[in-house]
This record gives structure tokens, C-alpha cells and sequence, in this order.
């Protein structure tokens, strides 16, 4: 029998905070005051690995680190902090992040007070049943309150805050108390260092030298190196060539990981696909009999054509692609050709956000000039010859003749919000061809809105119209439900009696003529004047629903070239030339990338 | 082979500047303009040459009518040389015009923009229409049978009614050349700070096309963008530019495409009197490409010829093939090359855009 005492050493816990609400910068601090990190060695933010979660403020892969603390009491604690994401793209991720952890920080800013991702990422951390440690931060400012905020706290969110430490963390005030109180509230984990081997996994990523690092936080048993690892839902096995803990900079190897502990396998695993988060991994000589709860297998629900500006830079997309990919098991991409793009590659993601983020990359990182097409999502065709196909490209959509029934896919959606806010979403979800199920409370004031969605519905925008009939405060989680049947077209877009197909669109047959005239008419501001007249028209099979034309140019800059001055005249053209580098050749329309763009954005 | 180049020179003076010109000058002053006399002369010494046009321009270059004369006196050019000067029609005295007809200048380009009172002073000009008309008068008289003037389209309140009135009266003068331009609010000028009513694109267009109708109607061809004259009497001076040949500007502001090399002085009256010869910044070493070419002859109506396409070693069909893409309305493509046609001209930018592969 092993001895469990070390375990009531540990204390494993994230921090979950609003945006700016000072998560990274308490992290620095901790990482500081625990002396993990000397201060010289602190570049700001430690834990934001990449520079576009630095930009936007958002973390989107989590990261952890253990820390060693030497408490008032004299004892020292191993603290494993796990950073989050904090977006309803990746809530299964932080999902599992915080499955990971016995408590959670909850940092609130006391100028500002409780905010809508504060209670959003709140609930979700006790529904996951976390110890939540309210600590409150920027005091130094002049317009703290902190308390009306401790108030605030215990009012609206339903836990004591009496004890909340009042901190400042970018002046480094009162850091240890936060520590203390992690010390004191923060349970301790249980688990059994004897017991056949549970380990989450809560992220990975590919080291080209290690493979693929998996974060675990050992539920059960002890892992040691060279044991053989199962992955509970592939069944893939892999031998453990080196385990060990996360240092603020690096990793540190060590003989055994131990139930309660956080830490990482390193196992020769070529392909991040072979680790999903969520999944339980146990041996292959004393298997667990049952996976850890809550592993779901996550699946792209939006797919999109990104094609490169330039044709040439074909391979250096597919490049970037694959190095996007070996880090993020949760994108997909095929190659695909557009009579109006060119070749390049239907991607597959978790959702828009998801999306937003490796389109940026793709660009910034891998320096590529880019052009889009629609989201969309996969839709189930029964043919009229008996067979059943599955389509992600609108153009591929068979001809009305061939369906003999269209499905698509429904999502199961839950939307978390303060009470007051339930008629606005009512209204939205209804406006989506929402089906309502159910309303539970989960207090006084707050509510779980339970309704079935179209994905095409809420794949756009729905994130952002939710947040802004809800003044922030809503956050939504949502689940695959499967196939439905479905009244759908094909919106064909034409540009000059040329359909254009990356601008094609299902959709559903009640909402072809609204999202017609908005395609149009973004079309039309976007198009600038050619020589001729540009009809642009969106039609299905042929019937055309919506038009706007783009008249023909009479008279465009003129330049003088009084006294042999030519150079303005030499300007324009220069401008002329420079400007159709970003046009688009569509038939005989020219189209700027702008325009494809901005039909994608469409905010209803 | 014409082995002359033209001659330009800038005259930096006015009595008070229009709100809608961006043309640099200063305030005119006798001392100034002997000093300016003595620049300009030493230039010519420096540079030398022989020219078969010469061109002062401005400013007001009239206003200096005793200092051209002097300057003409130095300037080597052909038996038959084009020498143009600018007027207005404010200081279009007998004394002047004689003074400049003496001593060579035997083509005058008056800037009358418009023979409607209420467009003249919408352009702030100090003439009136019977001033304009006297000044014609004047210069015929003086001797003058090379007359050009200016006409301003797309002015504020302008309507075909107002245009076919200007035209109207103008073809009742002794005049064998008009140049018809659209007003262009320039980045700077009066005219950009203030908010102005001025006909839409459409009316632009309208304007123009009905203007240019009109003057043919009168017998004043049109033979480039702006450029309408009697037969014969295009402007030699500015066929320099538009065929892509070599001239020489001297002045504050004056461009040269001169020596392989297209450069302009400074545009500065101080610095250019000071100098011992302008000091110039080169704006284009490697000029007369194809580029270059092909957009200045399509100002022309007789465009752009494929025996010049071969010398620049483009390949015809290309050409063709891209005017494909251009409406049948503003080009004419015939075997020995291509043209816009008047509508083209409205929208030259766009079609050289294509025609050059953009």
C-alpha cells in the first residue's frame, strides 16, 4: 500500500477571469512569488504562448505549470495551475482543463465588478464542481470598490467572499495572500496512487523531437517510464519514453506521475490525432474497467474553402495546413477547386472562432494573402437512386431533381443567462428556427435555456447576437443531436449572368429571400464599377429571387498632363495596377477580395 | 525625322490666384520678374539647343510680355517654330500683345474658361465676357492667327444650355483652337475646402460629350482628350508630350523629358533665382517605356498605332485580345491600331488599364 499523504500537498487550480480582468498578469505574479520564474527571466504574460492570444487577449490553448509554495504553515504545497480558454468554440476544452483541477481562482476586478465572462466561466466551474476562490484585484485603482464587489459576489454569483484576498496583481500587492487562500479553500485531490491507472488528458502538443507531449492529471494509479500506455477510446498503445512536470519554460522529467498530480507523457505518439482530449489514458497490463466521465469525440461542425490569393502560393498553404494541423487535432482540410478560386482546401473546424483563429495565423504566420468562402456545414442528401450522400460544399449540392429528402444537422444548445435577459433569446433562438425544449433555473436569477438549433443557424453569428441581446452576460454551450429533415436550397450567386459558385449557399427555404437581398446588396456595395453594367442576381435553380445591379462607369479620374507633367497621370495607373492585384477575375466581372469578405460577415 | 525638341518655359506670376488652380505661381512684381528674366537666360545658356516649339506658361505669363521678348531673342529655334504664349484676358493690351507678336510669338492661348458671367466668376476670374471677347478681338488685330482659348466643363450650375452658349459665342470669334477641360478639384486649392454643388458623374459625362459634339459642329476638331482646333492647327507644343518626345523645362515647377531622363525644377521662385542654373530632381530614369507610351498616345484620337507596339516588341494579338474585354463603345480597333473613342476618352483610365494588362 502506497502512501497517500503527499496528496493533501497538492492543490491542483485554474484562474478564470473577464477579459482584462488581470488573469495573466496574477499568473506572472504567482509564477514570481513561487520562484518558479526569477524575475529577470519573467517576459510579461509567461503564460500566453502565442502572439495572437497575446493580441486578443485570449489564451487559447491551455497551458500548465507546477509550482512549489512555502506556506504560512510552514508545509510545503506542490500548486499545479492550469491556464483556460475561455471561448464557447473551445468549451470542451476548458471543460476538461477544469475537470482537471479541484478549484478555481476567480479574479474580479474591482473597478469593474462581476461581468458577463466572469460568471459565464464561473458556472461552468461549478458545474464541474470546483472550489471557487474569489480574489479581488486592482485595488490600487482609484476607482475600486472592492466592497460592493465582495457584495456583489455572494449576491450574484451565490458564494461568501468575506475572505476574498484584495489585491493588486500588477503591483505585486498582497500576492501570498491569494496563495493562502488557495492553501486553505482549495481541496485536496483524492485519488488512489494504487488503483489501475486514470489519466485525463487535457491538452497535447507536437514537439518535433518528443512527438506529441500529452498533458494528464492523474486521476488514479501511477504512471512510471517505460510502462505501456492505453488511449481509452482509440485503443492505441504507445510505451512511455519520458513523464514528468511543466516548468514555467520547460519540462522536467521525472520516474512517476501519482494520482493527484498534473504532469506530462512524452511517448513516441507521431500524430496529435492520437490524442484526444478528454480521453482517459490508462495501461495496457492493469486497464482501468471504465474511462473517466465526460470524454465526447469532438467533430468539425463549420467548414469553410480557404483558397490562397495567388494561385502560386497553392503549396505554401498546404504547408502551413499541415503545421497548423499537427498541433490542433480539431482541424481538418481536404483539397478543393472552384471555377471561380482556383484550388485550395475545404477546411473543417470547431466553430467560427475556431475558424477566425487559424485564418489568422494562416495569415500572419505563414505569411498568406487569403480569400474565404461562406461557412457552412454538412448537410445529408437522400437521392432519388437510393444512395445518401453527405455535402460540405454548397457546390456540390445535387439537383432538386436527385433529392428525394435533404437532412440537416441540429444541435442540442443550452443557454446560460441571468433571467431578465430571457425574452431576448427567446426571440433570437426563435429567429433561428429554434425549437424551445425547456427552461430551468438554476437560481433566483439565473436560467438554462434549453432549445434545439439548425447548425446553419447559429454557425454564423449567433455567438455575437446572443452576446449582444444579453449585454454579454449569456454564454451557450451546444451538442451535436444528429440529422433532421429539412426544407433546403441552393442559393446560386450570378455576377453578370455568370453564377460564381464560391458564393453559393444552402439554406433554408424560409430564409432564402432575406438572405438573398443581403448578399445582393453587400454585393453590390462592394463591386466596384466596371466598364459595363454588373447584374448581380441570386437565384435557386435558376429562378431568380433577388437582384441588384452595379451600374457602368461614364467617367473615371481624369489627370492632366498640362506642361509636360506627367506624373499624375503615371500615378493613377500605378494606383490602377496596385488595386487589381487584390481583384478577383469572375468571368468578366472584377471582384476585390473585400467583397467575398464582407458577404461572409453577414450580421442580420 | 524631327530631330527638334520643344521648349518650355514656366512663368511663375500672377496678379491673384484662382481658387481652383494648382499651377505655382507667386504675386507678380516688376523686380521679381527681371530676375526671373536673368534665371531664365542663364538656363538657356547652360542648357543650349535648338527647339521647334517653344511654350511659356504659367502664372500669367503676359504679364511679362517685355521679359519673353527679351528671352525670345536668345532662343535658338527653327524658321518655322510654334512659339506659344499664355494670356489672360484681363491684361490682353494692345501695348502687350504687340510687344509679344514683334518679337516672334505667333500663337496666343488665352484663359477665357468660360463666356457665361455667372460661371466666370463662380471661377473667381477677374474678366468679364466682354473683356473676353475684346481680348480676342485684340489679339486678331495685333496680328495674331493662332488663337486658342480655354473652356471649363462641369462648373457649378453648368448646363448643356450654358456650354452650347459659351460655344456659341466663341465660334463667332476669330479663334482656331479650343481646349475643353473638366473642372478637377485639386488636393489644396480653395476649391477643395469648400463644399461645392458640382454636376454629378453623369452630368460630368454629359457635359463633356455634348461639348465636344458641339465644337466639331463648329469645325473644331477634336484631335486629343481636351484638345479641339481647326485643321492644321493642333497644338505642335503639346503633340511633343502626347507623342512621347523629348522637351526641355526650365522654370520653378517646369518638367523635362530631356537627355533620356524625365525631371522637374523645383517649385520654388526663390531658389530658381538664386541658382546658377535649376537645380532638378529626376522623377523617372528609365522613361518612354511601353507603358508610358501607349497611355500618352491614347489621349490622341489617332491613338495608338501597332507599328509603335512592334518598336516596343509587344506582341499584337495580346494587345487585341485584351481590348476584348473593353465595350465596342469607347474603342475602335482598325489593322493599323487601336483608339478610344470619345466616350472612351471619359473613361481612358479604366480602358488603359485593361489594354496595358492590369
Amino acid at each position: 500500500m502506497s502512501d497517500s499523504s503527499y496528496l493533501s500537498e497538492i492543490r491542483n487550480f485554474c484562474i478564470i477571469a473577464h477579459i482584462d480582468h488581470g488573469k495573466s498578469t496574477l499568473a506572472d505574479r504567482i509564477l514570481e512569488q513561487t520562484q518558479t520564474v526569477a524575475q529577470r527571466d519573467m517576459e510579461e504574460q509567461l503564460l500566453d504562448n502565442m502572439e495572437l492570444e497575446r493580441e486578443r487577449g485570449i489564451t487559447i490553448k491551455a497551458r500548465a505549470v507546477r509550482l512549489n509554495y512555502k506556506a504560512q504553515d510552514g508545509k510545503s504545497y506542490v500548486f499545479n495551475l492550469i491556464d483556460t480558454p475561455g471561448h464557447v468554440d473551445f468549451n470542451y476544452e476548458v471543460s476538461r482543463s477544469l475537470n482537471a483541477c479541484e478549484g478555481a481562482i476567480l479574479i474580479v476586478d474591482a473597478s469593474q465588478g462581476i461581468e458577463a465572462q466572469t460568471l459565464a466561466n464561473t458556472y461552468l466551474a461549478i458545474e464541474q464542481d470546483l472550489e471557487v476562490v474569489p480574489v479581488i484585484n486592482k485595488i490600487d485603482l482609484p476607482s475600486a470598490h472592492p466592497e460592493a464587489v465582495k457584495e456583489e459576489i455572494e449576491d450574484v454569483i451565490g458564494i461568501p467572499a468575506d475572505d476574498a484576498p484584495l489585491i493588486s496583481a500588477k503591483m505585486g500587492i498582497n500576492i501570498e495572500a491569494v496563495m493562502e487562500q488557495v492553501v486553505k479553500c482549495v481541496p485536496p485531490p483524492s485519488g488512489d496512487p494504487d488503483a489501475p491507472l486514470k489519466a485525463l488528458i487535457f491538452d497535447s502538443y507536437y514537439d518535433s523531437y518528443k512527438g506529441v507531449i500529452v498533458y494528464v492529471r492523474i486521476k488514479e494509479g501511477t504512471l512510471r517510464v517505460g510502462d505501456k500506455i492505453r488511449m481509452m477510446a482509440t485503443n492505441a498503445e504507445f510505451q512511455v519514453v519520458e513523464l514528468g512536470y511543466m516548468g514555467a519554460t520547460n519540462l522536467i522529467s521525472a520516474d512517476e506521475l501519482r494520482a493527484g498530480e498534473v504532469g506530462y507523457i512524452a511517448a513516441s505518439i507521431k500524430s496529435i490525432g492520437d490524442t484526444k482530449v478528454g480521453d482517459t489514458v490508462t495501461t495496457a497490463d492493469n486497464p482501468a474497467a471504465e474511462p473517466l466521465a465526460g470524454y465526447r469525440n469532438v467533430n468539425p461542425m463549420v467548414f469553410s474553402g480557404i483558397y490562397p490569393a495567388d494561385g502560386a502560393k497553392y503549396g505554401d498553404l498546404r504547408d502551413a495546413l499541415e503545421r497548423l494541423q499537427l498541433n490542433d487535432a480539431s482541424l481538418t482540410f481536404e483539397p478543393e477547386t472552384s471555377i471561380a478560386l482556383g484550388f485550395g482546401f475545404r477546411c473543417g473546424f470547431l466553430g467560427l472562432l475556431h475558424m477566425d483563429i487559424i485564418q489568422e495565423r494562416l495569415e500572419r504566420e505563414y505569411n498568406l494573402d487569403l480569400i474565404t468562402t461562406a461557412p457552412s456545414v454538412v448537410y445529408k442528401i437522400e437521392k432519388t437512386d437510393g444512395t445518401t450522400v453527405f455535402i460540405d460544399n454548397p457546390t456540390n449540392y445535387p439537383d432538386p431533381a436527385e433529392i428525394v429528402q435533404a437532412y440537416e444537422p441540429m444541435v442540442e444548445v443550452h443557454v446560460f443567462s441571468p433571467s431578465d435577459y430571457v425574452g431576448n433569446i427567446m426571440e433570437l433562438c426563435q429567429e433561428r428556427r429554434g425549437v424551445f425544449k425547456d427552461m430551468k433555473y438554476l437560481d433566483e436569477t439565473r436560467v438554462d435555456l434549453h432549445y434545439e438549433l439548425p447548425l446553419n443557424e447559429i454557425v454564423y453569428d449567433f455567438f455575437d447576437a446572443l452576446k449582444s441581446r444579453t449585454k454579454g452576460y449569456a454564454s451557450y454551450d451546444y451538442e451535436m443531436l444528429g440529422f433532421y429533415p429539412s426544407k433546403l436550397v441552393k442559393l446560386d450567386i450570378m455576377l453578370n449572368g455568370e453564377v460564381v459558385d464560391a458564393l453559393s449557399f444552402i439554406v433554408h427555404a424560409d430564409k432564402a429571400y432575406p438572405r438573398a437581398r443581403r448578399i445582393a446588396e453587400k454585393l453590390k456595395e462592394h463591386i466596384p464599377r466596371q466598364l459595363f453594367e454588373v447584374p448581380i442576381q441570386a437565384a435557386i435553380g435558376g429562378k431568380i429571387i433577388a437582384r441588384e445591379t452595379v451600374k457602368a462607369m461614364r467617367k473615371d479620374v481624369l489627370a492632366k498632363c498640362y506642361g509636360g507633367d506627367i506624373t499624375r497621370k503615371k500615378k493613377l495607373l500605378e494606383k490602377q495596377k496596385e488595386g487589381k492585384k487584390r481583384m478577383r477575375q469572375l468571368g468578366t466581372v472584377e471582384v476585390p477580395q473585400e467583397a467575398f469578405m464582407a458577404v461572409l460577415k453577414l450580421d442580420e | 525625322m524631327n530631330n527638334k525638341i520643344g521648349l518650355y518655359i514656366h512663368v511663375p506670376f500672377c496678379l491673384s490666384k484662382c481658387p481652383y488652380c494648382d499651377f505655382y505661381s507667386e504675386k507678380y512684381s516688376r523686380t521679381l520678374a527681371e530676375q526671373y528674366k536673368q534665371a531664365v537666360l542663364r538656363n538657356l545658356e547652360y542648357y543650349g539647343g535648338d527647339f521647334d516649339t517653344v511654350y511659356f506658361g504659367g502664372g500669367t505669363p503676359i504679364l511679362l510680355a517685355d521679359e519673353i521678348s527679351e528671352i525670345l531673342g536668345k532662343i535658338q529655334r527653327t524658321d518655322d517654330a510654334e512659339v506659344t504664349v499664355e494670356a489672360n484676358p484681363c491684361v490682353c493690351d494692345k501695348q502687350r500683345l504687340a510687344r509679344l507678336f514683334e518679337s516672334g510669338v505667333n500663337r496666343l492661348s488665352i484663359g477665357v474658361q468660360s463666356m457665361q458671367e455667372r460661371e466666370l466668376a463662380f471661377l473667381g476670374r477677374r474678366h468679364s465676357v466682354q473683356q473676353a471677347e475684346k481680348a480676342i478681338v485684340c489679339a486678331y488685330n495685333t496680328g495674331f492667327r493662332n488663337i486658342s482659348v480655354d473652356l471649363m466643363l462641369g462648373l457649378e450650375d453648368q448646363t448643356k444650355e450654358s456650354v452650347l452658349r459659351s460655344i456659341q459665342t466663341l465660334a463667332e470669334l476669330p479663334l482656331t483652337h479650343i481646349s475643353a477641360y473638366l473642372l478637377k478639384i485639386e488636393e489644396g486649392t480653395p476649391f477643395a475646402r469648400r463644399s461645392l454643388m458640382l454636376p454629378d458623374e453623369e452630368q460630368s459625362a454629359e457635359l463633356y460629350l455634348f461639348a465636344a459634339e458641339q465644337l466639331e459642329k463648329r469645325g473644331f476638331m477634336q484631335y486629343e482628350i481636351s484638345n479641339f482646333a481647326r485643321s492644321g492647327l493642333e497644338s505642335r507644343h503639346n503633340l511633343h508630350y502626347w507623342h512621347c518626345e523629348e522637351y526641355l523645362g526650365i522654370g520653378p515647377s517646369a518638367h523635362s523629358y530631356y537627355g533620356g531622363k524625365r525631371f522637374c525644377a523645383e517649385r520654388d521662385l526663390n531658389v530658381f533665382l538664386s541658382a546658377e542654373h535649376q537645380r532638378i530632381i529626376v522623377t523617372d530614369d528609365k522613361p518612354g517605356d511601353f507603358e508610358e507610351f501607349s497611355m500618352l498616345a491614347l489621349r490622341l484620337n489617332e491613338g495608338l498605332r501597332f507599328d509603335d507596339c512592334y518598336r516596343f516588341g509587344i506582341d499584337i494579338n495580346v494587345i487585341t485580345q485584351r481590348c476584348k474585354k473593353i465595350p465596342e463603345k469607347y474603342i475602335n480597333i482598325t489593322n493599323n491600331g487601336i483608339s478610344l473613342t470619345r466616350k472612351g476618352f471619359l473613361v481612358s483610365n479604366t480602358v488603359i488599364g485593361i489594354i496595358l494588362g492590369y
